[in-house]
């Protein structure tokens, strides 16, 4: 266990993930020096508890759903590792989701869109809200998530009001949930490539 | 009609003017400076009011005392003038829509010029830079920076630092150097200016102006990012441009040869003296006023006075201090914004708002206006073709240059890069305006021999930038689709995302393990809310801090907004009372509170008169504070929202449905009973409570009772009321609160589905009203015991669907019609829960 999490990055690896997610060497080499030092048990993989050692994600309201975020739970089907820990790879992928869109990528044809694309992005975003993974908001999601990141100085009952007018102003179906679909038509004139970009360091 | 009304008001306008100044004339030769006005031959104007008096023999009853008004009449004369022409222009949309306000205001000023120069033979009204520093700008600033994005300004801070500063300074310098290249190469004639003269020039011309951006882009919605960008610059620049303007001013008085480096680099550390310490004196003041804002619980009336005497002394004690009066004001609105707004009443915020807005657009017309006066003036009129033409097309050659070079390394830092067409733009954008003027009349004559043809040159490149610019501006965005705003209507899931991202950057940048933007944003944001707003903010206010909640109460405020408004249009607020005290009801929850509030608004809102056991006075004006009043309560907003949902739907779905002499369209045999039940159970009620109350003198009932009556138009006010009174009780007793909601619990099934059964609350109220003229009509014959009473009630029933049309003479048609139609089953036993009430 030990010795691989000890071995240095191969540059065929470099190149895949360079493809995979459009990080350039540079970045690749940066942020596999990061992953190893976050990398406590030494195993080439990262766990929760590995998440949860970082002292900043303590104080972030949204820090539990952005590490549950790392960890493929069935959408994506790749699961070489149980959901209990993410490699290499998979870190590097979700982090693609945060690279700001530059500007030769905007004309790519759609079918391999990247994954720093808006609609990526949104999804990423979506999931953050959507915990059962049914592609729906449902108004106990929403609560969850509004108690998390509102202060605590409003009522049950008021969060309640919020939850249920919030779902009201989006939901077009009548389903009293939020659907990708509404969820992308609510967030339409946000500048989403703008505030869900990172600028990852050289 | 348009056009009609525009020639009329020239020639109203145009009579006005020309008797004032024949008046003036033949009054005595005043020489009157600018637009306020001073006497600055007071001595003249002192003595013939000497001889005025002298001549005097009696006591004069009327005596025509012009000069002992002279100055402020002017002065106010001036500004009505300035706002009759932006009323004027503001009426003809078809023309602002394609040539700016400013431009058209400049052209509104050549007009006036012309005249006053035609009556005069002299141009006496000027935009002296006294005036137009000290009383015109200061406004203009406070506003931009009261209502300024502050995390928009922020994000982009450094790329306007770098376009206001060393944009600023590659404008002034190549300005300078190019025209003094150009004189050395014989292209201007023969003209008496050395180099560093160039370069005061060149720094005055330089600075883009803020009003003028203002007014320009302000009409031309281009998106947020490339609005701070050219705003923000336009302000910040200004900290620049006076030191540029003041060091040189400085170079040329001591002259060429006695400038050494050690001049030089005072030039440079007096730049950012200037520019940080003007900043730090406004910072100051922000946090001076929003500490001052959190002590004044108790006289709220002063709250805006104090915005804008601070504002205003921060801007003083920044050009005492000679530091960038600019920066300051606009850092002191920064910076007190948040505070202030959540310190303050809500009604001192709106106050705020509109005051700063008003003042704020009064001295912008004033200013273009006096640019335009400005020019009817031969003296400054000195051509040299080549050096205003070269000025010109330095000025927007070398804007154009330095734009696109700065944003060219700027773009490898930003997240997301400036466009093409957004330079373009930002190039284009670069007006100049009121400053620069004000800079230029500024210029000492002693030391620049050709001040009159920079002051001429600064006008034409400042009607050039505004007026040609200004035109053009809106097809150029259109063509080069620039990125225009996105009218964004608030909604709460937007700013929770909004939020969720924040959270998310600021956790990806900490997994990834860097420090950067939202780093440092997620350690300030963390510092304020700990620090700042604990010592800034009124401890009420903190606990209210919230975005996602602020955006809650905002949208309800606007449906409370709404429903007043529909009301209104319906005649009463009637159907929200009654929709709500149902809620309530079923709810059990105690909102008694806002039921209160909504009842005194339904009353003053059908009445517009005071009521006798109002404590609040019912103008209609306050209604607007009631219902803020009545939302910013926890409990009700609970309440409201259900309301909301309760009331919308079905206004969107029927509001085509509603005619007021269409309101038998769905009245079938089922609701017509339930009206009617509903009715004769109020009925009863108010008997029996009538009945076993203890009376009040006749005369006094009487009286209060005929008072109730036309105050209030709904029925269950009215009900209230009586059982209030009747009972011996004060105003604020438990009847009083709780009959809005006994009348209803018993046809709650009933009204509850109103969707199911497609009619909006106020539909179903405006019939219900209707069958209870009927019911009244008939229940005169029934219950002989208050016969007046009844015959009170049915007008004014009535009326609560139009309360304007409320007449006593129509309602006998109406009340025919309604018992005609009618057939009303026989009333039905009370439930026993109303008696536990009553």
């Amino acid at each position: 266990m030990g010795s691989r999490a000890s071995r240095l990055l191969r540059e065929e690896e470099i190149e895949e993930i360079k493809k995979e997610t459009g990080f350039s060497h540079s970045q690749i080499t940066r942020l596999y020096s990061r992953f190893t030092s976050l990398d406590k048990g030494e195993n080439g993989t990262l766990s929760r508890e590995d998440f949860q050692r970082i002292p900043e994600l303590a104080i972030n309201p949204l820090g539990d759903r952005i590490i549950n975020a790392f960890f493929p739970e069935g959408y994506f089907v790749l699961v070489i590792f149980r959901e209990d820990q993410v490699n290499f790879r998979g870190f590097m992928r979700t982090l693609a989701h945060f690279r700001p869109i530059e500007d030769n990528e905007k004309n790519k044809n759609p079918a391999t869109e990247p994954l720093n694309s808006r609609t990526n992005k949104l999804l990423f975003a979506f999931r953050l809200y959507d915990l059962d993974r049914d592609d729906k908001i449902s108004r106990d999601e929403l609560l969850q998530v509004l108690r998390m990141m509102v202060g605590v100085n409003i009522s049950d009952e008021q969060l309640g009001s919020i939850a249920d007018r919030t779902i009201q102003e989006a939901d077009t179906n009548g389903d009293s949930c939020i659907s990708f679909n509404e969820f992308i038509k609510v967030l339409e004139k946000v500048d989403v490539e703008q505030k869900m970009s990172i600028r990852f360091l050289h | 009609m348009l056009r009609c009304g525009y020639a009329l008001f020239w020639l109203l306008e145009s009579v006005l003017l020309i008797c004032v100044v024949s008046s003036v004339k033949g009054e005595a030769v005043v020489t009157r400076e600018g637009s306020h006005l001073k006497l600055s031959e007071s001595s003249h104007s002192n003595e013939s009011q000497h001889g005025h008096s002298s001549n005097i023999t009696g006591i004069p009853i009327i005596s025509f005392k012009w000069h002992h008004v002279e100055t402020p009449y002017l002065v106010a004369f001036w500004v009505l003038v300035s706002f009759l022409g932006k009323l004027v222009i503001e009426a003809n949309h078809h023309v602002t829509s394609v040539i700016p306000e400013s431009a058209l205001l400049i052209c509104f000023g050549f007009i006036l010029g012309g005249m006053i120069w035609a009556a005069d033979k002299v141009q006496t009204f000027r935009l002296t830079p006294t005036v137009f520093f000290f009383y015109l700008l200061p406004q203009v600033i406070l506003d931009a920076g009261y209502h300024m994005p502050n995390k928009l300004f922020f994000t982009n801070l450094g790329g306007i630092l770098v376009h206001a500063v060393i944009g600023t300074c590659w404008n002034a310098a190549s300005l300078g150097l190019s025209l003094w290249g150009c004189q050395m190469g014989g292209a201007m004639g023969d003209l008496d200016i050395g180099l560093l003269q160039y370069l005061l020039f060149g720094s005055l011309m330089a600075a883009v102006d803020p009003v003028a951006v203002i007014a320009v882009f302000e009409q031309v919605h281009v998106n947020d990012v490339l609005f701070i960008m050219v705003f923000g610059e336009s302000l910040l620049n200004d900290g620049v441009t006076v030191v540029l303007f003041n060091v040189f001013d400085a170079f040329v008085s001591l002259g060429g040869p006695k400038i050494d480096a050690a001049e030089i680099i005072k030039g440079i550390v007096s730049f950012f003296v200037v520019a940080f310490g003007g900043s730090l004196v406004g910072l100051v003041f922000g946090l001076l006023i929003s500490l001052l804002t959190r002590c004044t619980k108790n006289i709220q009336i002063i709250e805006p006075g104090f915005i804008f005497v601070l504002g205003y002394l921060s801007y003083l004690t920044a050009e005492m201090l000679s530091l960038s009066a600019i920066l300051s004001i606009v850092f002191c609105g920064m910076c007190c914004q948040k505070y202030i707004n959540a310190n303050m009443d809500e009604n001192s915020v709106q106050t705020v708002r509109y005051a700063m807005k008003a003042f704020a657009n009064g001295s912008e017309t004033i200013i273009f206006v006096f640019l335009g006066i400005s020019a009817i003036d031969k003296v400054i009129w000195v051509w040299n073709t080549g050096f205003i033409l070269l000025t010109l097309l330095f000025v927007l050659v070398y804007r154009f240059i330095g734009v696109f070079f700065l944003t060219w390394i700027l773009n490898r830092y930003r997240l997301v890069p400036l466009e093409f067409v957004d330079q373009v733009i930002m190039s284009y954008g670069g007006l100049r305006g009121a400053v620069a003027y004000g800079l230029a009349v500024m210029l000492d004559e002693n030391k620049i021999k050709e001040k009159n043809l920079m002051v001429c040159t600064t006008l034409i490149v400042v009607y050039f930038t505004v007026i040609l610019q200004g035109i053009t501006m809106k097809p150029l965005v259109m063509w080069l689709k620039v990125k225009r705003a996105a009218v964004t209507e608030v909604s709460l899931l937007e700013k929770l995302t909004n939020k969720m991202f924040n959270h998310t950057l600021v956790a990806i940048e900490d997994i990834s393990g860097q420090i950067g933007h939202n780093y440092m944003r997620s350690k300030w944001k963390y510092f304020e809310e700990n620090w700042m707003s604990w010592i800034l903010m009124k401890p009420s206010a903190r606990k209210k801090q919230d975005q996602v909640f602020d955006v809650f109460h905002q949208l309800n405020l606007k449906d409370a907004m709404e429903y007043v408004t529909e009301g209104e249009r319906r005649g009463s607020l009637e159907f929200v009372r009654n929709e709500n005290s149902i809620i309530d009801f079923k709810k059990k929850s105690e909102s008694e509170s806002f039921d209160i509030n909504n009842a005194n608004m339904s009353n003053d809102h059908g009445a517009m008169s005071t009521t006798s056991r109002d404590p609040i006075p019912s103008v209609s004006l306050e209604m607007h504070e009631q219902i803020m009043k009545a939302v910013r309560e926890a409990e009700a907003i609970n309440a409201h929202h259900l309301l909301d949902q309760h009331l919308y739907k079905s206004r969107k779905q029927h509001r085509h449905r509603f005619s007021r002499s269409h309101f038998d369209i769905n009245r079938d045999e089922k609701e017509v009973q339930e009206i009617f039940q509903r009715t004769m159970r109020n009925r009863m009620k108010s008997f029996t409570s009538a009945k076993m109350g203890v009376k009040p003198p006749k005369t006094i009932v009487k009286h209060t009772q005929k008072e109730q009556q036309q105050k209030m138009p709904n029925g269950k006010s009215m009900d209230k009321a009586k059982t209030s009174y009747s009972g011996d009780e004060g105003p604020n007793s438990v009847s009083f609160v709780h009959p809005a909601g006994i009348e209803n619990p018993a046809f709650m099934p009933d009204l509850d589905p109103m969707d199911l059964l497609q009619i909006p609350p106020w539909l179903g109220e405006s019939e219900l009203d209707s069958s209870m003229v009927a019911l009244s009509h008939r229940a005169q014959v029934d219950l002989p015991r208050t016969p007046s009473n009844l015959r009170r009630l049915a007008p004014l029933r009535i009326s609560t669907r139009s309360t304007a049309s409320f007449t006593l003479e129509n309602i006998p048609d109406t009340q025919q019609m309604d018992s005609d139609q009618l057939q009303p089953p026989p009333p039905p036993p009370r439930p026993p829960r109303d008696d536990g009430y009553v």
